[in-house]
C-alpha cells in the first residue's frame, strides 16, 4: 500500500484493480471449497475424519460452507443478476466477514490438526489448498473499496442499504419458510455435533459468527426482521413449526434430551423475562419456583419415594399443582419485599432462592418434616401418559420413529409456546404497559395511578407459575428432582444466574432473546466440554465481552436498542431521566 | 374569571404541615381552589412549594392537616390521589423515557381502565374495546397538545419542550378534575412560555382546575385567577395578581429586606463623601471621556 496520501473510498486496503480484487476472492473461494474434497490429513484420529477424497466431513463441511458463502458474496460484487439481494448496498463488508470466515475455519482446522497430532507433517495438501485459498480470497476481498477509514468500518452495517424490493405475499412467506428451514439446519448441525469434537464445533462457532456477521452487515438480518413483523403470526408458527420438525430429523435420544432441556431452561427465562425484562425487579432465586414446581409435580407423580407415593394426579392436575405451588410461593415472597425498591429485592430472592434449596435438603424426616426426602430426592418418576400416550415409549409417527426425549420435546414445545403466547399478550396490555411504566421510573408510575405493589406482585407471581410450570415437565423428563441444581450459581444449568444470564445476555424484554440466549448457554458448556473446569470462566469472559460491545444484549428489544445507541436527535436533556434517590425523599421531585 | 355563579371548591387543603425531623417544610398552609380556577403558588427556592405537591398527591404523608377533593378526605396515596381525580407533572421531567409518546400517555390511562391480567391474556372482545377506546382518548390527547405525529417516538428522543406538553398530556389522560403543574415552563424561552401559557387556559377551557408552580412571574400572573405566596413554609399571603405583586412582604421575600444592624442614613452620607473624595480624580477622567463620546456621537 503505496499511495495512502489520496485516500478515496473507492481504493481498498490493498492496492490492486478492482476486476482482478474481485478474481481473486473467487479464486480463493473456489480453492477453498475445493479443498474440502480433498484429504485434510492422513489420519482418522482427528474428529472427524477428514482422510477421504471426494467427500467432506466435521469441519470440511464447515469450510465448503464458508468457501460457498464467499463464493456467493464475490458473485454480488460482478452484479450477477439474481443475487442483488444478497447485498443490496454492493457494500464491501460483507464480502470481507465472509471471507474471514472461510480463514477463519481453514486456518483453524489447520492450526488444530498440527497441535492435536503433534507437528504440521500430519496436514494433507488438502489443508495447505485451503489455508492458503481462504487466504487469497481475504486479500481480495480487501482490495474492495474501503468502507471507511477504521477497522470498525470494516465490521458495521453499512447505512446506505436500500429498501428490499416488493414481493408477493406468499413470496414474502416463502423467504420466511426458506429462513427458517435454514435456522433449523443450522441449529440441528449444531446440537449433532458429537461432543468429542470440540473441534468441530469451535470451527462451527466461527463460521456462524462471522456468517450471520456478513448476512447482518449486508443488511439481510434488518430485511428478515421487517418481513417477520409484516408476517408476524406466519413467521411465529414458521419457527414452531421448525421446532416441531426437531425431533424428527434428530433421532439420537441424547440430542433431543438436550433439546427438551434447552426448551425448559427457555421457558423459565421467558418468565423470567416478565420479571426483569418487563417490570425491571431484578430476582436473583428465581430457579428455586422451577424446583417448587417440579417438587409439587414429583410428590403428586406416584413415584414410590414421594411422601405421598398413592397419589398420582393426571397430568393437567399434576401441571397446575405444579403452578399453583409457585404462585403461592411467589406470592409469599413476593408480598413482603415488593414494597422495597430493587437492592433489597435481590438480596431477598437471592436469600429465598437458598432457603429453598437448603429446606429442601433437610426435610427428609430427620432434620425437619418428612417431605422431599432430602439430598436423594425423589426418584423414579414415572413416564407420563396423556390420553393413553406413553410419554416412556416410543411410538412411530409417519414413518418416523419418536423416542421418550422426543415425545417430551414435542409436549415442552406446547408448553413454550403456551408461555410465549402468555408473554406477548400480556405485555401488550394495560398491565404490561404498567409493568415498563414502573420499571422506567416507579415514582411517576405511581403518581399516574398505578399501584406498584399489586402491580409488580402480578408480575412476581405469574413469573413463579410460568416457572412452576416448566417445573411440572421437567421433573417427569429427567426421571428425578433433587435439590443441587436448584442453587444461585453453579456449572450446571438451570440456575439463578445462568438463568439471569440467559435473559440479560439474549436481550432482555424480548421474546426470542431469552429463548436464544438460554440455547446458547445450554448448548456451548455441553459442546465445548475440553473447558472442563474453566467452563465458569469463560462464562464469566463471554458475559463481560458481550456487556462491552452489545449491552442490550444479542437480539435487542427496539427501546432498548434506541437506549444503547442513540441515532440523531441527541438533543434530549439527561435531567428529564429518572434518579432513583432512596432514603426519606419518596419524590426526588 | 368570566362567569363563575358559584365557585365549588375542587381541592381544599386545611392545616396541611410537613416536618421531615426537626425541619418543617410545610407549616400549616390552608389552600383552596375552586372548579374552572387556575391558582399560582409561588414562592422562593426552598419555600416548600414542590413538598406542599407531594402532600397534596400522597407522595408524602403530611405530618399534621388534611387534603380532600370534591368534599372527600384523599388517602395518602399516590395511586388512590390520581384515581381519585388529582393528576400532577413533576419539575424534573419524569416520563418513562424507553415507552413511546403514545404508551406514555396510554400508561396515564391506567386509572381509568379496568382491563387485567385475565383479560389480556384471553383477549376477549371487552379488552379489545377498551384497548381501541384507550387508544383513541390518547391520540386525541395528543393532537391536544400537538404531538399526535409524534406518536411512535420514544420519549426521550423528543426535545425539551415537547417532553413538558407530553408529561401534561400524560396528567390529563387520567381525566383529572384537578392539575397539578411543578414549573411548567421552567427552562422554556419565551415564545415557548407563551405556548404553555396558552395551553393551560385551554385545559382550564376544558373544565380542569389548575394549581401552577412557577418561578416565572409574568406567566404566572397573566394566568392565574389567584396567587398563593409560599415563604419558609408558611403562606405569606393569597389573593389576586394585583395583591400579591404589591405586597410589600412578598417583594421583601425575593429580593431580601435590610437587616437590622443595617447602616443608618448617617453612616451612609459619611460612605458616600468618603467614595467621592477617594474616586474625584477617577471620575473627573470619566466624565472627560463621556462628554468626549457624547460629541462624537453627536456629529
Amino acid at each position: 500500500m503505496a499511495t495512502t496520501e489520496t485516500t478515496t473510498s473507492v481504493r481498498g486496503l490493498i492496492a490492486l484493480p478492482q476486476a482482478a480484487a474481485r478474481a481473486l476472492i473467487a479464486l480463493g473461494a473456489v480453492a477453498t471449497i475445493a479443498s474440502t474434497f480433498m484429504s485434510w490429513t492422513y489420519t482418522a484420529d482427528f474428529p472427524g475424519d477428514l482422510t477421504y477424497y471426494g467427500s467432506p466431513a466435521g469441519l470440511q463441511v464447515l469450510d465448503l460452507v464458508a468457501g460457498a458463502l464467499t463464493l456467493l458474496f464475490a458473485l454480488t460484487t460482478w452484479n450477477v443478476r439474481g443475487l442483488g439481494w444478497l447485498n443490496p448496498a454492493g457494500a464491501t463488508q460483507p464480502v470481507v466477514l465472509a471471507a474471514t470466515s472461510a480463514v477463519a475455519v481453514s486456518w483453524f482446522s489447520a492450526i488444530a490438526i498440527a497441535v492435536d497430532l503433534k507437528g504440521l507433517v500430519a496436514l494433507d495438501p488438502g489443508a495447505y489448498i485451503a489455508a492458503v485459498g481462504s487466504l487469497i480470497g481475504l486479500l481480495g476481498a480487501l482490495a474492495l473499496p474501503k468502507p471507511g477509514d477504521t477497522f470498525k468500518d470494516y465490521v458495521t452495517k453499512p447505512e446506505n442499504i436500500p429498501p428490499a424490493a416488493k414481493l408477493p405475499g406468499w413470496g414474502e412467506r416463502l423467504v420466511i419458510t426458506a429462513a427458517t428451514a435454514v435456522a433449523l439446519i443450522v441449529f440441528t448441525y449444531g446440537i449433532g455435533v458429537d461432543p468429542d469434537a470440540s473441534e468441530t464445533f469451535l470451527g462451527y462457532l466461527l463460521l456462524v459468527i462471522f456468517g450471520a456477521w456478513a448476512l447482518l452487515t449486508a443488511g439481510l438480518f434488518d430485511r428478515f426482521a421487517e418481513l417477520n413483523a409484516r408476517h408476524k403470526g406466519f413467521a411465529t408458527s414458521m419457527a414452531f413449526l421448525a421446532a416441531a420438525i426437531f425431533p424428527f430429523v434428530e433421532n439420537n435420544e441424547h440430542n433431543a434430551n438436550l433439546g427438551v432441556n434447552i426448551l425448559v431452561v427457555a421457558t423459565v427465562a421467558l418468565g423470567l423475562n416478565i420479571v426483569v425484562g418487563l417490570t425491571g425487579l431484578l430476582d436473583l432465586g428465581y430457579v428455586a419456583f422451577l424446583g417448587v414446581g417440579a417438587y409439587a409435580a414429583a410428590l403428586v407423580s406416584g413415584s414410590e419415594f414421594s411422601r405421598f407415593s398413592g397419589v398420582q394426579f393426571p397430568f393437567w392436575a399434576a401441571m397446575l399443582t405444579g403452578m399453583a405451588a409457585s404462585l403461592v410461593f411467589g406470592v409469599l415472597i413476593g408480598a413482603p419485599t415488593l414494597r422495597l425498591r430493587g437492592d433489597y429485592l435481590a438480596i431477598v430472592t437471592l436469600g429465598f432462592g437458598e432457603i429453598f434449596r437448603i429446606s429442601v435438603n433437610n426435610m427428609d424426616g430427620s432434620s425437619g418434616p418428612n417431605l422431599t426426602n432430602g439430598p436423594n430426592g425423589i426418584s423414579m418418576i414415572p413416564d407420563l401418559k396423556i390420553f393413553g400416550f406413553n410419554f416412556g415409549s416410543s411410538h412411530d409417527v409417519g414413518g418416523m420413529t419418536l423416542g421418550r426425549f422426543a415425545n417430551y420435546f414435542l409436549l415442552m414445545l406446547l408448553i413454550t409456546a403456551l408461555v410465549v403466547l402468555v408473554f406477548n399478550r400480556a405485555a401488550d396490555s394495560r398491565i404490561g404497559r404498567s409493568w415498563i411504566a414502573i420499571r422506567e421510573d416507579e415514582t411517576a408510575a405511581t403518581a399516574m395511578g398505578i399501584n406498584g405493589f399489586r402491580v409488580k406482585l402480578i408480575a412476581f407471581a405469574l413469573g413463579a407459575s410460568l416457572a412452576g410450570l416448566a417445573g411440572t415437565v421437567s421433573a417427569h423428563v429427567g426421571y428425578s428432582v433433587n435439590p443441587a441444581p436448584y442453587q444461585f450459581a453453579g456449572s450446571v444449568p438451570p440456575n439463578s444466574a445462568f438463568l439471569l444470564a440467559a435473559v440479560v445476555l439474549g436481550g432482555m424484554g424480548t421474546v426470542n432473546g431469552p429463548i436464544l440466549g438460554a440455547t446458547l448457554l445450554y448448548l456451548l458448556p455441553e459442546k465445548l466440554s475440553f473447558l472442563k473446569e474453566y467452563q465458569l470462566l469463560a462464562f464469566g469472559v463471554a458475559l463481560v465481552i458481550l456487556m462491552r460491545f452489545r449491552p442490550e444484549g444479542i437480539i435487542a428489544n427496539r427501546r432498548r436498542q434506541l437506549e444503547f445507541h442513540e441515532t440523531g436527535q441527541l438533543d434530549i436533556p439527561e435531567q428529564g431521566l429518572p434518579d432513583t434517590t432512596v432514603g426519606v425523599t419518596k419524590a426526588g421531585a | 374569571m368570566t362567569t363563575t355563579t358559584a365557585p365549588t371548591p375542587v381541592l381544599e387543603a386545611s392545616g396541611v404541615t410537613m416536618r421531615f425531623g426537626g425541619l418543617t417544610a410545610v407549616r400549616s398552609v390552608d389552600l383552596t381552589v375552586n372548579s374552572g380556577e387556575i391558582v399560582g403558588l409561588i414562592g422562593p427556592n426552598g419555600a416548600g412549594k414542590t413538598t406542599f405537591f407531594n402532600c397534596l398527591t400522597g407522595l408524602y404523608v403530611p405530618t399534621e392537616g388534611k387534603v380532600s377533593y370534591k368534599g372527600t378526605v384523599l388517602p395518602p396515596k399516590p395511586h388512590l390521589v390520581t384515581s381519585a381525580g388529582i393528576a400532577r407533572t413533576f419539575q424534573n421531567i419524569r416520563l418513562f423515557a424507553n415507552m413511546t409518546v403514545l404508551e406514555n400517555v396510554l400508561v396515564g390511562r391506567h386509572t381509568r381502565t379496568k382491563e387485567g391480567l385475565w383479560s389480556a391474556l384471553l383477549r376477549g372482545p371487552g379488552f379489545r374495546k377498551a384497548e381501541a377506546a384507550s387508544r383513541e382518548r390518547a391520540m386525541e390527547l395528543l393532537e391536544f397538545i400537538g404531538l399526535d405525529h409524534k406518536a411512535d417516538h420514544l420519549s426521550r428522543n423528543l426535545p425539551y419542550g415537547e417532553q413538558r406538553k407530553l408529561e401534561i398530556a400524560r396528567a390529563m389522560a387520567s381525566e383529572p378534575g384537578l392539575l397539578l403543574l411543578d414549573e411548567p415552563t421552567a427552562g422554556m424561552n419565551p415564545q415557548e412560555t407563551r405556548a404553555t401559557e396558552d395551553l393551560v387556559f385551554a385545559i382550564r377551557d376544558r373544565g380542569i382546575a389548575v394549581l401552577v408552580i412557577e418561578h416565572d412571574m409574568r406567566f404566572i400572573f397573566n394566568l392565574s385567577d389567584r396567587v398563593a405566596c409560599l415563604v419558609q413554609g408558611e403562606k405569606l399571603v393569597e389573593g389576586t395578581s394585583e395583591v400579591v405583586q404589591g405586597d410589600e412582604r412578598v417583594i421583601a421575600a425575593y429580593l431580601g429586606e435590610p437587616f437590622e444592624g443595617a447602616p443608618g442614613d448617617e453612616e451612609l452620607a459619611e460612605v458616600e463623601a468618603a467614595e467621592a473624595s477617594g474616586t474625584a480624580e477617577a471620575s473627573d477622567a470619566s466624565d472627560a471621556q463621556s462628554t468626549t463620546s457624547k460629541e462624537g456621537t453627536a456629529q
